[in-house]
């Protein structure tokens, strides 16, 4: 039914866009390879950020970015935040951190944490599904075309289990996760250090919620990363809990009336302190103040003060940057650049102690909550073939290893090993008729398996019986370019697969996932609807221009009374139903427009073709 | 006969099909892969230089709009490279792997098998480090020569090494390797020590 001649260019097409997404704590954000290198790619309101933020309220969709971060004040109870530190983790590694956070946790949440919001339980795969889809839908508003592959960004630090967290976050929102890229490689990339031809820099990336260092070495185009080493449990977040509770100690002297347990309160004063530290990179003291049911809360804060509570937390940044050097067998001398990333690396005390570490002056030119983003897009780039001669040697974080005999962890791939990277390991069996041999995975960097995060227990199943020590079992170890697992294991006498069952420690089995994407197709329909709705739209913008030209038209003159009355009529209710929900509405009312604008499209062409005729001689 | 997976055609050595171009499941074996001969002594410059060529023809980012089958070979390919740089780009991690391709696999070294000609020095030492523990201070000068002494011994054995070497790539066989793996068990006995002493004086 379309009226206007156009090209499609979306059918017409032969590959896929892939976007680069920048899945932050605090911020999350969408890029995608532009003609001239990569774009940032804003949401309907036009802004560029994505707050990490999902509202659940009682009735209705999911909320998600700045909406959903101003309810965090109003209703705390439906609102996630950061929860980028949930991703991959059992109860046990976030107790500490769950005493800082308001959610509720349900039963049953060991090896999957699941959180409860009125009557909904949600694992931080499907929260983070939700701002992946927020993302997928801006790109696609923008793009104004289907996006379902994406690159997705990961500290550099995060172990399988928070890799795999984060792919199924992908594939829940309906995306195909083409590559898990890491956040300081990705920085790298977007500051197209490349164009110097040889050299070692240091990417520092602290951001809300985490922490990474990575050191690489280039060469005509190739990104080499020689070591990396962080923590996953430090960020600006941080920062906001000294903050915190600094003023709530104050604020109990002062009134003495204890907020802690008033999520309401406790979020108010949150935003404060963000405002206040945000600040404090720009002016030397601030006032962070609180009201509350009628009470004032008053405190100056000099930058002076603010660092001193905050060295230590700066501190624990260095102890992974000397590992780091030590790591990539290189000195301080001998790194010519250091690349600054992420929100956190804007506090003047954190750039001095990079600065006095690395004796050089950081980078700081690109917009340091942007170029995650950005670098994402530039290896999508890499993926689809646009952006060629570069290529990114990423390496894993951890060793990885098996727990032997009295519980030692025997390493297979030593940490900072370039992926993709395998191991080779042979078993047996210790009894007569033995059936199964149990494998327990482990990745870290302790002797004991107890020290090191277990990642998957492999059972080898249904082995002929024999005598014991007789069958060869040959496993394969293989970590992935995304810094993934899997592992794959044959009878050597025989030749035969072995068939091995996964047993997960922490994060969600396969058949968990699926159950979510096949929930997510229902929920599809909506979304389909959604972009019927938005199509009507475009068209409907479509034939308001045209129309509103046609009224500057001399044409429009030569329209009866009752004619321009009709399609002023029929304008206005197609702005009507373009508020509504319906698209099957506006549709009709742009027929109905279409329909009544015939008289003056006739009129237009005729005035039109007899200027045209004034003007030519037809042959 | 070895075919393509792809087209079928008979496969040639290298990689690729020679037909249709489509890579292949790759060897498992590092000098195999790099196609070197089995020598101790190698020009890293060189296989630095095939390394990063062969990454970028065999990368995963290379092959995301491949088939499954040739992302699969390429992961496979691209671990296999990875690994054999690794393991061949450092000598004793070199010298280890050809050693356990001939089943002399270096066991996980016990502190007690002493190598005979250390015995004396392992004996002081172990004194020294008696001493620390008992908050003699004076015993860290004592450890701090030790240490010196044995970073010699490990600067020495690795100039064995690098004689032994030639040697295997002269005429190779058992005895070569016999006598690489007695020093490689002599070194990682050393630098056990050089760690332990680290440890003490940290």
């Amino acid at each position: 039914m379309s009226s206007s001649f156009q090209i499609d260019f979306s059918e017409a097409g032969v590959t896929q866009r892939i976007i680069g997404i920048d899945l932050g704590t605090t911020n999350s954000l969408g890029a995608f390879m532009d003609l001239t290198g990569p774009a940032i790619i804003p949401g309907p309101d036009g802004e560029h950020i994505v707050p990490s933020v999902v509202a659940i309220p009682e009735s209705g969709d999911p909320i998600v970015g700045i909406e959903a971060r101003a309810m965090l004040t109003t209703d705390p109870d439906r609102v996630i935040y950061s929860v980028k530190r949930l991703m991959g983790r059992g109860l046990d590694d976030v107790k500490e951190e769950l005493k800082l956070f308001p959610f509720r946790i349900a039963d049953g949440s060991e090896s999957v944490i699941r959180l409860t919001i009125g009557n909904r339980t949600l694992t931080p795969p499907e929260v983070s599904a939700l701002i992946l889809k927020q993302i997928k839908t801006n790109a696609e508003a923008f793009l104004n075309e289907t996006v379902d592959q994406a690159v997705i960004t990961v500290p550099a630090y995060f172990n399988d289990a928070q890799r795999q967290a984060t792919k199924d976050a992908g594939r829940i929102a309906g995306l195909e996760v083409l590559r898990l890229v890491n956040e300081p490689t990705a920085a790298a990339l977007a500051y197209g250090l490349d164009k110097r031809k040889e050299g070692i820099i240091a990417v520092y990336d602290f951001g809300g919620g985490t922490f990474d260092i990575s050191i690489l070495k280039l060469h005509n185009g190739i990104f080499e990363v020689l070591a990396t080493n962080g923590d996953t449990h430090l960020g600006g977040d941080d920062i906001d809990n000294l903050l915190i509770a600094v003023a709530l100690e104050d604020i109990q002297s002062e009134w003495s009336e204890n907020i802690r347990g008033n999520q309401e309160a406790v979020q108010i004063l949150r935003k404060a302190v963000i405002e206040a530290k945000e600040q404090l990179s720009f002016a030397p003291a601030v006032k962070l103040s609180l009201e509350w049911r009628g009470k004032a809360y008053q405190r100056e804060l000099s930058r002076d003060v603010f660092n001193k509570l905050i060295t230590p937390v700066v501190d624990r940044t260095l102890t992974p940057c000397r590992a780091c050097i030590a790591d990539a067998n290189v000195t301080v001398e001998q790194i010519n650049e250091v690349v600054m990333v992420g929100g956190s690396t804007r506090i003047p005390l954190v750039r001095t102690a990079v600065e006095a570490l690395f004796k050089a002056k950081p980078h700081t030119e690109l917009n340091p909550d942007e170029v995650v983003a950005l670098g994402a897009a530039v290896q999508a780039g890499i993926l689809s073939g646009d952006v060629e001669d570069t290529l990114l040697l990423d390496v894993t974080p951890l060793s990885l290893g098996i727990e032997t005999m009295g519980g030692v962890v025997s390493k297979l791939i030593t940490r900072n090993s370039t992926i993709p990277a395998s191991a080779m390991e042979n078993f047996t069996t210790a009894v007569d008729g033995q059936r199964n041999v149990l494998i327990h995975v482990l990745q870290g960097e302790r002797e004991m398996a107890r020290d090191c995060r277990s990642l998957a227990r492999f059972d080898l199943k249904d082995i002929d019986p024999m005598p014991a020590g007789l069958p060869r079992i040959e496993v394969k170890f293989l970590i992935d370019a995304n810094g993934i697992l899997s592992v794959t294991a044959r009878e050597t006498r025989t030749g035969k697969e072995q068939s091995i069952e996964v047993k997960p420690s922490y994060g969600l089995t396969d058949e968990q996932v699926e159950a979510m994407i096949e929930e997510s197709i229902e929920k599809a329909e909506a979304d389909f609807i959604e972009r019927q709705v938005r199509e009507a739209r475009v068209e409907a913008d479509r034939i308001f221009k045209a129309v509103d030209k046609g009224k500057q038209n001399q044409a429009w003159d030569t329209l009866s009374d009752d004619e321009r009355e009709a399609i002023q009529k029929v304008y206005n209710e197609l702005i009507l139903a373009y508020h509504s929900d319906y698209y099957d509405l506006i549709r009709d009312k742009i027929h109905e427009l279409d329909q009544v604008t015939r008289p003056l499209a006739e009129r237009m062409m005729n005035t039109a073709v007899s200027v045209a005729l004034e003007g030519t001689k037809i042959e | 006969m070895i075919t393509c997976w792809q087209c079928k055609k008979e496969l040639e050595k290298g990689l690729f099909c020679p037909s249709c171009t489509a890579l292949q499941s790759p060897p498992t074996d590092y000098f195999t892969f790099f196609s070197l001969p089995r020598h101790l002594s190698i020009n890293i410059e060189a296989l630095q230089a095939k390394f990063y060529d062969l990454s970028r023809k065999l990368h995963p980012d290379k092959y995301s709009r491949k088939s499954e089958t040739e992302r699969a070979n390429s992961t496979a390919a691209t671990a296999v490279l990875n690994d054999a740089w690794r393991t061949l780009k450092n000598p004793i991690t070199r010298a280890e792997y050809l050693l356990a391709q001939s089943g002399l696999e270096i066991g996980e070294q016990r502190s007690k098998d002493v190598p005979p000609e250390l015995l004396e020095e392992v004996f002081e030492l172990n004194m020294a480090l008696e001493e620390l523990r008992h908050g003699d201070q004076s015993a860290k000068v004592e450890l701090a020569t030790a240490r010196e002494k044995f970073q010699a011994m490990l600067a020495a054995s690795d100039a064995d090494l690098e004689n032994l070497f030639v040697k295997h790539d002269a005429e190779s066989g058992p005895p070569a390797l016999a006598a690489i793996r007695a020093v490689l068990n002599r070194r990682r006995y050393i630098s056990n020590l050089i760690r332990d002493v680290d440890k003490e004086l940290s």
